[in-house]
């Protein structure tokens, strides 16, 4: 019973996304569109997505609404099964290993390349969707890309940025948000003195933990390996990193070494703290509450600021998708991507998800979600400024597991809390990503 | 008369018959127990990862992890967390299984509130327990405060040892339940005719409690404790929802490191190898137990 309701309202959110005129025609634009698509998919063919769990319903009424429109312009029944996003990448390495499940993943930052031979060459499908919507962004094809195959087509990055308040940081003497890390760190120290300071986790936090982690890295030219794997950590750069995270952390508010991927969006919005790292959901959490409007119209978003390497570049998250080859349709699978990449399709898409995701190719970054709102624009720039996990080193298992074993969280921590000196975490670091890339 | 049939003879006879009545648990302890304690002694052998079958490496996984701060700290904070937490839940659950044994109004209504922290699910006290230790919110630190006894919240689980401490208070509380029902339902079975009997030739409830109570209540000491133990050597929501290890690996247990390395690491050999490194301190809990607690001499008040 609620499940036809959900399709329902999954149907027309899409008709009222698909445009202004295309209402009553929408179907037969599909069909439409059918007709110049590149792959056929074959006779009685039906297809099982794995994807994660959706972010804000938006995304998920759009989403459901392009897949519906595929049904009824190809016949393919599309089943879609949500797993927690932590859970995506074990379930899609266990349906990879064992050859059943789904037919095609929804999956995170280096996951294809931990099965690579057990995924479909998209090369061509990938190739194409380039070449029509002004190519795809370097960051993310890196995710999709083994040597010159692509084992995955970008989806998005989750974008994170600064969330700030304007207010504290006028109060702070700043009348512009500085852009480089030398003026960020004067800003945290005028607020930290001020009593609105600002907070990064030094915690076990997955998202923000690592993304703050590879900024504070990456922005000072440091990186975890060289191009041909080999540990490169080691090095005046990180160095330099750290010595900058530990200015940093004397302005934070106390406590971050603890803090998990929530906390800082609690102190945030509680007025503990006055500026963090944090996706778009930190707004729309003030935003969506009554009682919060007043932290709502404060807020205001930025890029991470450029460090010494002089350009802006951060980890993001990063989501692919995926045909495995044990899928029994391949062609409809690709079909299947290639529909929801149409323009209007993924354009509708992007809206839905209120700036959580942001485009994977160059021609939708004018998509309206973007200029909507001040608050999205800084995550408009997600895809651009994303550097793939593990840089400069290739991926697959190894930098997978140099993440998720939080090497560079647990360096930094250690060393702005003192735990290690310096170079003794730089050391402890180089030993455990050796033993990742060995 | 004719011989009956190959089955019948072996259903007929006494060991055929035990045979097939042991089958079922056999078979599960076969395919529920030992399989996966043998698969996991196996993967710890080789560089299996998420996605990949592995080969055999033989100690390689050992070696490394020989060599690893980060699973030699997870070890002091195992042997840590398990003997401070599984101390004070023996005294504290002692000291309430005696207090409750007492004759007190409205006995059971106590008894059953000292179950709660047990009955509730440890994920959702672990998340009462995340609130109360919050670097920003705590209630704790809110009332110090408020009372002007403290300026600034207290730092609950971003200092190492008061990280190491707050989840072992939280285990603590979760524990004493168990340790205090069961001891209480053990001190039920010591007959009161042997304390009155003490208390006539004048000994001292001390006294009574050291020479009569303790030695009695040895067995089920040492099975309550055995399982405490084990129970919390192999802890792994509280740290998973508290601080997931951190800060800084302070509060990794041997437990939630494997699970680290293992799935969202996907590093299977080297996990597996953390979760076998943990048998043989499970094995000396379980055999000191046995052949320490249960010691009869002991258990009957003579010295060792």
């Amino acid at each position: 019973m609620t499940m036809k309701r959900r399709k329902f309202l999954a149907g027309t959110a899409g008709l009222a996304a698909t445009g202004l005129a295309a209402g009553p025609f929408a179907v037969g634009r599909a069909i439409a569109q059918g007709a110049g698509m590149s792959f056929t998919p074959e006779e009685g063919a039906s297809l099982r997505l794995l994807r994660w769990v959706p972010f804000v319903p938006g995304e998920e009424e759009a989403w459901n609404a392009n897949t519906q429109a595929f049904t009824e312009a190809t016949g393919v029944q599309v089943q879609i099964d949500q797993e927690s996003w932590e859970d995506v990448r074990p379930k899609a390495a266990v349906a990879a290993n064992v050859g059943s499940g789904p037919d095609m993943v929804m999956s995170w930052f280096d996951d294809p390349f931990q099965y690579p031979d057990k995924l479909v060459d998209v090369t061509d499908l990938a190739t194409g969707l380039g070449e029509a919507n002004g190519g795809w962004y370097e960051g993310l094809e890196g995710y999709a890309k083994q040597d010159d195959t692509f084992i995955a087509v970008p989806l998005c990055a989750i974008g994170n940025a600064i969330c700030y308040r304007d207010s504290h940081m006028k109060a702070a003497g700043f009348d512009t948000f500085p852009e480089d890390t030398d003026g960020f760190l004067e800003l945290c120290k005028a607020m930290q003195s001020n009593g609105t300071p600002a907070g990064f986790p030094h915690g076990k936090a997955v998202g923000d933990g690592n993304n703050y982690a590879h900024w504070l890295l990456w922005s000072h030219g440091g990186m975890t390996v060289d191009e041909n794997g080999e540990v490169a950590i080691d090095s005046p750069e990180t160095r330099a990193a750290i010595e900058y995270a530990k200015a940093l952390y004397a302005t934070f508010i106390p406590g971050t070494e603890s803090w998990l991927d929530i906390n800082n969006n609690r102190a945030f919005l509680a007025g503990q703290i006055s500026l963090t790292a944090n996706g778009v959901s930190l707004y729309y959490a003030a935003a969506n509450d009554p009682a919060m409007s007043e932290i709502a119209e404060d807020i205001r978003t930025v890029n991470l600021p450029i460090g010494p390497v002089g350009e802006s570049v951060e980890l993001h998250q990063t989501s692919t998708l995926s045909i495995f080859d044990h899928c029994q349709y391949p062609e409809a699978a690709k079909a299947y991507i290639e529909f929801m990449y149409q323009p209007d399709r993924m354009n509708a898409w992007i809206e839905g998800a209120s700036a959580y995701c942001c485009q994977p190719l160059k021609a939708f970054a004018d998509n309206p979600v973007w200029t909507s709102n001040p608050v999205h624009e800084a995550y408009a720039n997600a895809s651009a400024s994303l550097r793939p996990n593990g840089y400069a080193g290739p991926l697959g298992p190894a930098s997978a597991g140099v993440m998720a074993d939080y090497v560079l969280v647990d360096m930094f921590a250690e060393a702005v809390t003192g735990q290690r000196s310096t170079d003794d975490a730089i050391a402890n670091a180089a030993r455990r990503i050796g033993r990742y890339y060995r | 008369m004719a011989r009956p049939g190959l089955i019948a003879r072996f259903v007929g006879s006494r060991n055929g018959l035990g045979f097939l009545f042991m089958l079922p648990a056999a078979v599960f302890l076969l395919c529920f127990l030992t399989y996966p304690l043998g698969l996991g002694v196996w993967l710890g052998f080789t560089d299996t990862t998420i996605g990949r079958p592995g080969i055999f490496i033989g100690l390689e996984n050992y070696i490394w992890l020989s060599d690893d701060p980060v699973f030699w700290l997870s070890v002091f904070n195992t042997l840590l967390y398990t003997t401070v937490a599984s101390v004070l839940k023996f005294v504290l659950g002692l000291w309430l299984a005696l207090i409750l044994n007492e004759r007190l109004p409205m006995k059971n209504l106590f008894r059953a509130i000292i179950l709660l922290p047990w009955v509730v699910p440890t994920v959702l006290s672990a998340l009462a327990f995340w609130w109360i230790y919050d670097s920003q919110f705590s209630i704790i630190s809110w009332v110090l405060m408020k009372w002007g006894w403290i300026d600034a919240p207290i730092n609950f689980l971003g200092d190492p040892g008061m990280a190491r401490a707050s989840v072992i208070a939280a285990n603590v509380w979760r524990g004493i339940p168990f340790v205090a029902i069961s001891l209480l339902a053990g001190l039920q079975t010591i007959p009161q005719s042997l304390n009155e009997a003490a208390a006539l030739d004048g000994a001292t409830s001390w006294q009574r409690f050291r020479r009569i109570t303790l030695p009695l209540l040895t067995p089920i000491i040492a099975v309550v404790m055995t399982f405490s133990v084990l129970f919390t050597f192999t802890d792994f929501q509280l740290i998973y929802v508290l601080t997931r290890g951190g800060p800084v690996n302070a509060t990794h247990l041997m437990a939630t490191l494997s699970f680290q390395r293992a799935i969202p690491g996907g590093q299977l050999g080297e996990g597996a190898a953390i979760a076998v490194a943990m048998i043989p301190f499970l094995l000396a809990a379980i055999l000191f137990s046995f052949f320490g607690l249960q010691r009869r001499k002991w258990q009957q008040g003579g010295g060792d």
